[in-house]
């Protein structure tokens, strides 16, 4: 089985995990006020570069140029860490890559390792690895600090938090710091300061103790051999400078085929990220160097179901993604529902595409079908991901693996009756008379019969008299 | 098969669409993006103050003959006393006082017990205030400017680069490097900005026209 890991095992289908989300209120404001607040900062940035669009398509082209050639640049970055003192390891799924990385450790006989915020361990659930081999990992990312302290699921790729309001985390640094090394300080208030300053204090014996590092990798430069880790916090700096060991899980489809091409993806990922003309830190390296940083590097390249997404000519464009999240903020469907709807590591409207992919459409068939198709995804992404062409692709595979379920023969009927004019006057004509036979106040609450899921959660406008055809026919038409 | 065939195999069998003639530089990739988003003319180096000043970093500009008065400055200003000096930074512009230097080679423990750093840098870049350092001489360790609570950092003027591009053809891809840009911060509470976590809390920039070097 490929993609292991990617999705959380008994998490119900979207729907259901949606309908949930949305009646949670608290959770509702609070995603509304983070996404609106980096929606407008991502725009502010964004808009300062007037060539915005050619820088898109340029990384649009490297990432498909990279993944063409895949197993090219694959085999040159192996050779470029290698020569400057790394090195690489291949796994063909989660399991082989959590078997890898847990050896290594083990082998440095450590205990407990330090975490970069990293997607691609989230994905195969590295953490709860290793804790079965007796070993401890600290997730140093602010945000992965508080999920890991809940006992929660990440909910953004950015700000995996980003559904937990200030109070609820001052509660939880007060109850849960305690129990994983120094306690939250007495008298904590639920000002952001205050809280960033708590996960310092909190973390910082643990940087400058660790030996062993887990990190993962924004990109990597398969003619020299350079790593890019992009961060804020200094975290990451941490976790790459001071150990012995560092170990960096990375996704096949990072690699890029030059050093040069980092000019084109640094100027598109902060202002498409945190919306600022730079992150704080931006680590770059190198294989080892003697006396600086870690003596001993791992690179542990992860296929883990991205092979089969290569393998479909629609689908693999969803490889270029750079975990921007900008998709997320901008699309309507998960400032309503959130992150833990999707059932994913990777949540929104990438997630949407790119969970199918890894873990294959029977055991997501609802995700596809999670967007209203708006295309504001497509606009934001830096790398031109065409995320509304990717998902009608996969609603076409997940209905063809469903078979001929009720919503296929529908879809079949509505494509009939759209295809003949005669057949969708009669059926606006029919709307028209019924609809409004059953609205109240120009809306109609609950839909009779087996059509009430779909006014469970949202209201339905009573039909127009009548048609917009009808009407154009009668006042425009022959004038 | 061992993963590495096994992950090759997979990928090979994948990309059975791409003809075996074609080569990586068959695929188109356009460049029309400016090499710089400078306006004609433009001071970059106020650009730059500017654009370090708005991560909320103090900016200093000075010339040679300030630049030892805007480091006691620097230092006073922020209460550090205690100071980790890399080799290679020049002894000449440390100001005479009660200031204590430590050089290189420093442990974490000892790091951790400074005030801050003093380091030169090897690049700037103008159009996101970004301060490049590569650990050459004057610019110490990676841990030397991440442990300490403050980085004063001395940028020459002539290091500063417009944007990007032209910083990266500069830098050796070789050496480690760290791209700094304003004080470490984070978002991750309700995406509020707080500036101040795991790297240096303060940030100060000394602009030096024209630069120095590093003491061989």
């Amino acid at each position: 089985m490929t993609g292991r890991g990617v999705v959380w095992l008994g998490s119900p289908p979207f729907p259901k995990a949606a309908r949930e989300a949305l009646k949670d209120g608290r959770l509702r404001a609070n995603l509304k006020r983070a996404t609106t607040t980096i929606r407008d900062k991502r725009l502010a940035v964004a808009s300062e570069l007037d060539d915005w669009e050619a820088l898109r398509e340029s990384a649009a082209a490297i990432k498909r140029r990279a993944a063409r050639h895949l197993d090219r640049y694959l085999l040159q970055l192996e050779e470029s860490v290698t020569a400057a003192g790394g090195t690489v390891h291949w796994a063909a799924d989660a399991d082989e890559a959590n078997r890898i990385v847990t050896g290594l450790v083990s082998a440095t006989g450590e205990r407990e390792v330090v975490k970069v915020k990293s997607m691609a361990t989230q994905e195969i659930g590295l953490n709860e690895h290793l804790a079965e081999a007796g070993i401890t990992a600290y997730e140093t990312d602010l945000a992965e600090l508080i999920v890991q302290l809940g006992d929660d699921r990440p909910s953004h790729i950015l700000v995996p938090a980003i559904h937990k309001n200030r109070g609820e985390i001052r509660d939880l640094f007060a109850a849960e710091m305690g129990s994983w090394g120094r306690p939250a300080p007495e008298g904590l208030t639920d000002e952001p300061a205050a809280l960033a300053e708590a996960a310092r204090l909190h973390l910082r014996e643990k940087f400058l103790s660790a030996k062993v590092a887990v990190s993962g990798a924004n990109f990597a430069c398969a003619d020299t051999g350079t790593v890019a880790v992009v961060e804020s916090e200094g975290n990451g700096r941490m976790c790459l400078t001071l150990p012995d060991t560092l170990i960096t899980v990375m996704g096949i489809e990072k690699v890029l085929p030059a050093f040069t091409d980092l000019e084109v993806f640094l100027q598109l990922l902060p202002r498409s990220s945190t919306g600022e003309r730079m992150n704080p830190y931006t680590s770059l390296w190198t294989g080892t160097t003697p006396g600086d940083g870690p003596q001993a590097f791992h690179l542990v390249l992860l296929d883990n179901g991205r092979t089969d997404t290569l393998a479909d000519e629609v689908g693999r464009q969803a490889l270029a993604c750079i975990r921007c999240s900008a998709c997320l903020n901008v699309c309507p469907v998960y400032e309503r529902t959130g992150g833990h709807a999707y059932g994913s590591v990777y949540p929104g409207p990438i997630g949407a595409v790119l969970t199918p992919q890894l873990v294959g459409i029977e055991q997501t068939a609802s995700l596809p079908f999670a967007s209203t198709l708006c295309g504001a995804c497509y606009d934001a992404c830096p790398v031109k991901i065409n995320i509304p062409e990717v998902l009608t692709h996969l609603r076409a595979e997940a209905v063809a693996a469903k078979g001929r379920s009720a919503e296929a023969l529908a879809m079949k009927a509505a494509a009939a009756v759209l295809d003949s004019p005669r057949l969708l006057g009669a059926a606006q004509k029919a709307a028209a008379l019924g609809g409004r036979a059953l609205a109240r106040g120009g809306h109609i609450g609950r839909l009779p019969g087996p059509l009430h899921g779909w006014s469970d959660s949202r209201d339905t406008p009573a039909p127009a008299a009548e048609s917009f055809r009808t009407w154009w026919r009668k006042n425009r038409e022959n004038r | 098969m061992t993963g590495r065939e096994t992950v090759l195999a997979r990928i090979r069998a994948a990309l059975a669409d791409v003809p075996s003639e074609e080569r990586p530089d068959d695929v188109p990739v356009p460049r029309d993006y400016h090499r710089s988003h400078t306006g004609p003319g433009q001071d970059t180096v106020a650009l730059f103050a500017e654009r370090v000043a708005d991560y909320r970093a103090t900016v200093t500009r000075t010339d040679r003959a300030g630049l030892r008065d805007a480091i006691a400055a620097a230092l006073t200003r922020h209460g550090a006393r205690r100071l980790a000096l890399p080799s290679g930074f020049p002894d000449e512009l440390l100001p005479s006082g009660g200031w204590e230097w430590h050089a290189e080679p420093l442990g974490v423990p000892a790091l951790d017990g400074l005030d801050g750093a003093i380091t030169l840098a090897c690049a700037g870049i103008a159009i996101t205030g970004t301060i490049v350092l590569d650990t050459g001489p004057g610019q110490g360790r990676r841990a030397l400017t991440l442990v300490p609570d403050y980085h004063l950092c001395i940028v020459g003027a002539e290091l500063i680069a417009d944007d990007i591009p032209e910083a990266l053809a500069r830098l050796d891809p070789t050496r480690p490097l760290t791209f700094v840009s304003g004080p470490s911060a984070t978002s991750d509470i309700e995406l509020d900005r707080v500036e101040g976590v795991h790297g240096p809390r303060t940030l100060d920039v000394i602009i030096v026209d024209p630069g120095i070097s590093p003491q061989s």
